[in-house]
């Protein structure tokens, strides 16, 4: 059975010159310890869509569901990681982590130090745990972004380009570590990117979207062996489906900026 | 810049304005009934406080009972101004219901300088305490409902979302995110306030009330006492100055964090 489930989903925003549809018909089942990936050109409702999944936001019209339940609102089921890593500047990195920890809505048996403990180490920010967020490098800061989201232990992790910002270094290593994460926790994984690469090397499948209003065009399985390395980037079934997916992502930027 | 030690950068340019008006006034620049020299203040000065020399005549040795007077009148005053100015503030940041009903009116009456309110407050609280109380609680009860206002505008919404993924509840979410994110601008307000506070206490005190430094200032005044008016003035500018102080270290200590994520400026 589905885990997240999407139907009909619609969204409509009011602006100054009328109404302007940023998801159309959207349907979309993802699997338990699925990992996907959304991909599509800017200004095509990939983040539209994230948000209605994190209950930021509320749908047009449609149904969404988590096991079966219409998502109302946010909830710490379901963890996000934003572009900009959503850290507390007056707390320090080990006092972020324990964020969620220290809400009424926590529901852990262990105590938040050593929860915080845990993660700490598990992002090797143990030397940094009393740095201040300003303190850290991009990568960094994302790093104690993703611990917080898992100190709170979500079974959703839903994931706005939060590598977005960095630089290619950086983000190739913040990949690799997302990913030898979710091999040991194994969560239904939702990520959106403009980064095809990244989409490709991350994901099970990855949904293609259409130019605006977002579509889903296509759903592409990628047949990767797990774990997977950086490397893996530089083998012919990668490169090919790497071609395959720019092609269709490249044909709706174009079509897209015709439009508008 | 860095041609002196710190120390001496800050002493420069007092020391400097001191030996020229002592200068004016030794040549004969300005006669000295009209601006007493420096020393004749600090002499003044010492027996206002002391009541040691007699040099202030009628005023000797009343500067603590009047300087005790003027700070009670601008900490009360300024605790019940910017306690409900910050809670208004509050409440009209977080909800837009709130500022549709309470803002237009706001707007207007601190639009209504706080010294036109002396003749009401008279009427209303007659001499005495009251009124210097209610015009600086009023005088500080503006900035600080304005600069809350904007603080809580002004928190990052990731962090709000944040939070709330996590779990927050509403309290949770205004104790533990929108109230430090604002502190920032909160801090300002009382700051302003605190300038506001003392501004205030002089007024109310020139017009409504017998005692504190602003009623000296205004009585040495009427009795030609130049060397008391500024020996009172600067009593005003001393406290003022503490008190800013006192504002600006309870500012850096909470805020600690934000020196790391603003400019702060350059050594």
């Amino acid at each position: 059975m589905a885990r997240i489930s999407l139907r009909h989903v619609e969204k409509t925003f009011a602006s100054r010159h009328g109404k302007v549809t940023a998801l159309a018909d959207i349907n979309l089942d993802i699997v338990d310890q699925e990992f996907i990936t959304i991909v599509g050109a800017s200004g095509c409702g990939k983040s539209t869509l994230l948000n209605l999944l994190a209950g930021f936001d509320t749908a047009t019209s449609g149904e969404l569901t988590v096991d079966g339940v219409p998502i109302d609102g946010p909830g710490p089921d379901r963890g996000v990681m934003f572009q900009q890593a959503a850290l507390f500047p007056w707390l320090s990195v080990a006092d972020n982590i324990a964020f969620g920890l220290r809400l009424r809505a926590n529901r852990h048996k262990a105590s938040p130090e050593i929860i915080v403990e845990r993660m700490l180490k598990r992002t090797g920010l143990l030397a940094s745990r009393s740095r201040r967020p300003a303190e850290l490098s991009g990568g960094m800061r994302q790093r104690v972004a993703i611990a917080s989201v898992l100190a709170i232990n979500p079974s959703i992790l839903l994931m706005d380009e939060p590598f977005g910002a960095l630089d290619t270094l950086t983000r190739s290593i913040m990949q690799e570590f997302l990913l030898e994460i979710w091999e040991e926790e194994r969560k239904t994984a939702l990520f959106v990117t403009h980064d095809i690469d990244e989409a490709i090397y991350l994901a099970d499948r990855t949904v293609v979207m259409t130019a605006r209003p977002g579509r889903v065009r296509e759903i592409i399985s990628v047949d990767l062996p797990r774990p997977r390395r950086y490397d893996v980037r530089s083998e012919k079934c990668f490169i090919a489906l790497r071609d395959y997916v720019t092609g269709i992502v490249r044909e709706e930027a174009i079509r897209g900026a015709a439009d508008t | 810049m860095g041609l002196f030690a710190p120390p001496v950068q800050y002493a420069a340019s007092p020391v400097a304005l001191l030996a020229v008006w002592q200068a004016c006034v030794q040549i004969g620049f300005v006669r000295r009934h009209v601006l007493p020299a420096p020393t004749d203040v600090a002499f003044v000065w010492f027996d206002l406080i002391t009541g040691a020399t007699d040099a202030a005549a009628r005023y000797s040795g009343t500067w603590f009972d009047h300087a005790a007077a003027s700070i009670w009148r601008v900490f009360a005053g300024f605790a019940w101004g910017v306690a409900l100015g910050t809670l208004a503030g509050l409440l009209i940041g977080l909800s837009r219901f709130i500022e549709r009903v309470f803002d237009p009116t706001i707007q207007v009456v601190r639009n209504i300088p706080v010294t036109a309110w002396v003749p009401l407050s008279l009427v209303f609280f007659g001499i005495g305490n009251a009124p210097a109380v209610f015009l600086i609680g009023l005088g500080t009860f503006f900035p600080a409902a304005v600069n809350t206002t904007h603080g809580v505008r002004q928190v990052n919404a990731t962090l709000t979302k944040a939070a709330r993924m996590m779990g927050a509840n509403e309290r949770e979410l205004l104790v533990r995110v929108i109230l430090p994110a604002a502190l920032p601008s909160i801090m300002t307000g009382m700051r302003l306030s605190m300038g506001i506070a003392w501004v205030l206490v002089v007024v109310a005190e020139i017009l409504a009330v017998r005692s504190g430094l602003g009623y000296l200032l205004n009585d040495a005044y009427l009795f030609y006492r130049n060397d008391v008016v500024i020996a009172a003035m600067l009593s005003i500018g001393m406290l003022g100055f503490i008190s800013d102080r006192i504002v600006v270290l309870v500012r850096n200590h909470l805020l600690e964090w934000n020196r790391l994520e603003t400019f702060s400026g350059q050594n």
